[in-house]
């Protein structure tokens, strides 16, 4: 009897370790969505193919707990990727095939590397055996993404996929955050083995955050005390480093006038008294020039890009500038820092408040509000007024402004409308601007759109667009159809690629070339769609079909024909300094 | 003065990785700089790569390629140094015909006065190496090239800094 309820207890034992078996022994490719899940990935955007289908047949099997959306190009899934990164904060997602599926996904990838955004990419391979034969599909797509990723690497074990995705995540969203590409070759998507998954919380050669000096914080305190006119620039950094509220404490205690980089934009309230606008190319007046004329330049989170320092030996000489930057390599690099604070922007800046003296510098505003009242006469009362016939950009959005309450969330894509998007959108509320800043990637707003909507189905996600820009990736109203994606789509429509044809006109001596286009009738395509959709080309029915639009609780194509050759002022030409801006 | 362009020597040190290398070489491609050479291999430390590589480049230039290098994820440290501050060869190979060695006297004379040494010798041919600076190896070939020479190699520069780059002590103090 003794012998016999041994076997029975050995046999249970065998089959309870079985059990336990069947649970962990998997392919990589289910490996692969096991991990995503284990990242509290929700939602990825991808198209399938030939090296990538033992993932897409794993995704089959999880349809329950991780959506995939479907988009109708490679490039669409990145930026719709970004688009959920950029308003959600965490790490957007993106899956394709080898070869032209992995390639396609590379302007997606520089954008999100040169904006700083947390995404990793995973692309199928050959497999290994085959890899260097120039297999069908096959591409070097590590080869080719090494130097727009901030990291990436091949798995050809199946056992290597949950480290490798584990430190990509990790890696991704650490420090100053950016795009991941892993390819996994086919052969490991179908090796079976015993899965388990722990996440990485360190690598030791990779210092994301470094540590904060005390000294220096002490002394950019001391410089910004002692300043009789402060300006602060910030950037996204505060974004991505979740500092609005410290950002805020900072500029209201020691009463400094502060401007924005286009990536920073919607950090602090448009509203906010001490909010002066934006700095750059087209960016507000007063900003410019006064960049020029602060005695402590206060930069926070932003890196000093040629669009907003215009020329670099007649940008703020005068100034003591104090540097604010999570990433060592950008102390420096474009303009020397008279003091560097090196670490987390929340931490610093909660750090140096305590430091800080009360002021109010009234005569130093002054100044700031002089030159915007000169901007709002030459610029902007026209742009957002205007009594000539045609409509202008601007009051399309000042008409998006008055019904949205300036809650919505507006992803612009690249050009005229961009640069009006940016200075005129009313923003209450931080990660509401979302646009290709650092790449000005032509076609990104539209599936960008479709990610941030989807991240965040509770606000209202607008894509304004060009003509130009939105053919770029059109083909996304495909996307926006099949998954259901309520985005409001704005094109405003010049019948030009605008921006170019504005350079054309100042400094080409209006030669035209290539800048006019032949449209389609963007309406009949959007109704392909089987999408509702609306062309506006008189004043008098801009705010009801606003109204209808931002009334529709699908998906809403509104197309405004716009003056064709207005240009974008103010304007920082090329190779001019900040202070040199032109209001004409 | 920081933009006046010299010879700098960089050391980096760095995970063993796939790719690294072709992360490194973009970051100097993609601002136009020439590698004049590299040099890749173990380090003081079990596990961590050293690379020397040697550019023609400003200060300015030279401290900003150090800070993306860092960026790297793999790369644990990276330093410049100038010439002064480190001792420094490269090592070159000469494969040259046996029977010159009988026939041409002064090739004897050649190898003891360029302290260089012979590594491997057979009927058909003998090898001679010669470490040193760049210009001494140079110097060697431009002697022996007038004989004919079968094959001739030069390495890149590896190089040990005078003062301590106290690697080390930031792996200890590394997590993991």
């Amino acid at each position: 009897m003794m012998v016999k309820h041994e076997i029975m207890k050995t046999k249970q034992t065998i089959l309870e370790k079985k059990v336990i078996h069947s649970s962990t022994y998997v392919s990589g490719s289910e490996a692969v969505v096991k991990c995503l899940l284990a990242e509290g990935v929700d939602v990825l955007y991808g198209y399938p193919g030939g090296a990538i289908m033992p993932v897409y047949d794993a995704l089959y099997k999880y349809q329950d707990k991780i959506h995939h959306v479907l988009t109708r190009h490679e490039q669409g899934a990145t930026h719709a990727a970004q688009g959920y990164a950029r308003i959600s904060g965490k790490t957007g997602v993106a899956i394709a095939t080898s070869g032209p599926g992995a390639t396609n996904l590379i302007t997606g990838i520089a954008d999100a590397q040169i904006d700083s955004t947390p995404m990793v990419c995973i692309t199928g391979q050959v497999p290994s055996h085959l890899l260097g034969s120039d297999a069908f599909q096959e591409t070097d797509i590590v080869g080719i993404s090494t130097p727009i990723t901030k990291w990436n690497h091949q798995v050809t074990k199946a056992s290597e996929i949950p480290e490798v995705l584990a430190k990509a995540f990790y890696i991704a969203k650490s420090g100053r955050p950016g795009p991941v590409l892993i390819d996994i070759t086919k052969d490991a998507q179908f090796e079976k083995f015993e899965f388990s998954y722990k996440k990485c919380e360190s690598i030791r050669s990779y210092n994301p955050v470094p540590k904060i000096e005390l000294s220096s914080v002490k002394t950019a305190a001391e410089l910004i005390n002692a300043a009789k006119r402060p300006m602060i620039v910030w950037g996204q950094g505060v974004i991505l480093g979740e500092a609005e509220q410290e950002l805020t404490a900072v500029i209201e205690k020691a009463g400094i006038p502060s401007a924005w980089t286009i990536m920073g934009a919607s950090a602090i309230p448009t509203s906010h008294p001490l909010n002066v606008g934006m700095v750059g190319m087209h960016g507000n007046y007063a900003p410019n020039v006064l960049t020029n004329e602060c005695d402590v330049l206060i930069a926070i989170g932003m890196r000093f890009d040629d669009r907003v320092t215009g020329r670099l030996d007649a940008y703020a000489r005068q100034a003591k500038i104090i540097h604010f930057e999570i990433d060592p390599a950008e102390i420096h690099k474009n303009v020397k820092a008279d003091v560097a604070v090196l670490g987390d922007a929340k931490e610093s800046l909660k750090l140096v408040l305590p430091l800080l003296k009360a002021n109010s510098h009234p005569e130093w505003h002054q100044k700031f509000k002089y030159l915007y009242e000169v901007e709002f006469e030459k610029v902007i009362d026209k742009d957002l007024h205007p009594t000539k016939e045609g409509m202008t950009m601007g009051e399309v959005l000042k008409e998006i402004n008055a019904q949205t309450k300036g809650n919505a969330a507006i992803v612009s894509d690249v050009g005229q409308h961009q640069m009006i998007a940016c200075r005129y959108a009313n923003f209450n509320k931080t990660k509401s601007n979302i646009t290709s800043g650092g790449l000005g990637t032509m076609g990104f707003s539209l599936p960008a759109a479709i990610g941030a909507k989807m991240a965040a189905p509770e606000r209202e996600v607008i894509s304004i667009s060009g003509d130009g820009g939105c053919q770029m990736t059109i083909q996304e109203l495909g996307t926006i159809l099949q998954s259901k994606i309520a985005v409001k789509v704005v094109v405003l429509n010049n019948e030009f690629l605008g921006m170019v044809r504005q350079w054309q006109q100042l400094f080409f001596d209006k030669r035209y070339a290539s800048t006019q286009m032949t449209n389609p009738d963007f309406i009949t395509i959007a109704k392909g769609y089987f999408l509702n959709a609306k062309r506006v080309t008189k004043r008098e029915d801009l705010a009801e079909a606003v109204a209808e639009m931002i009334a529709s609780k699908d998906a809403y194509f509104l197309e405004v024909c716009v003056e064709k050759e207005d240009n974008v002022f103010p304007m920082v030409p090329a190779g001019a300094s900040v202070s040199e801006i032109r209001l004409t | 003065m920081e933009k006046e362009k010299k010879q700098y020597t960089v050391s980096v040190y760095t995970e063993n990785n796939i790719g690294l290398l072709n992360r490194i070489s973009a970051i100097f491609q993609r601002r136009h700089i020439n590698i004049e050479s590299m040099n890749i291999s173990a380090s003081e430390i079990e596990g961590v790569s050293r690379f020397t590589i040697l550019v023609i480049v400003s200060e300015v230039q030279i401290k900003r390629i150090i800070g993306q290098i860092e960026k790297q994820i793999e790369v644990i440290k990276a330093y410049y140094h100038t010439d002064e501050d480190t001792i420094y060869q490269v090592s070159g190979m000469f494969k040259i015909k046996s029977d010159l060695l009988f026939e041409e006297g002064q090739i004897q004379q050649i190898i003891k006065d360029s302290n260089s040494r012979i590594v491997a010798v057979n009927k058909r041919f003998f090898v001679l190496e010669k470490s040193g600076r760049k210009q001494e190896v140079e110097q060697l070939h431009q002697t022996l090239r007038t004989f004919g020479i079968m094959q001739y190699v030069r390495s890149g520069r590896i190089a040990v800094t005078k003062d301590e780059m106290k690697i080390s002590e930031i792996i200890t103090g590394l997590k993991n």
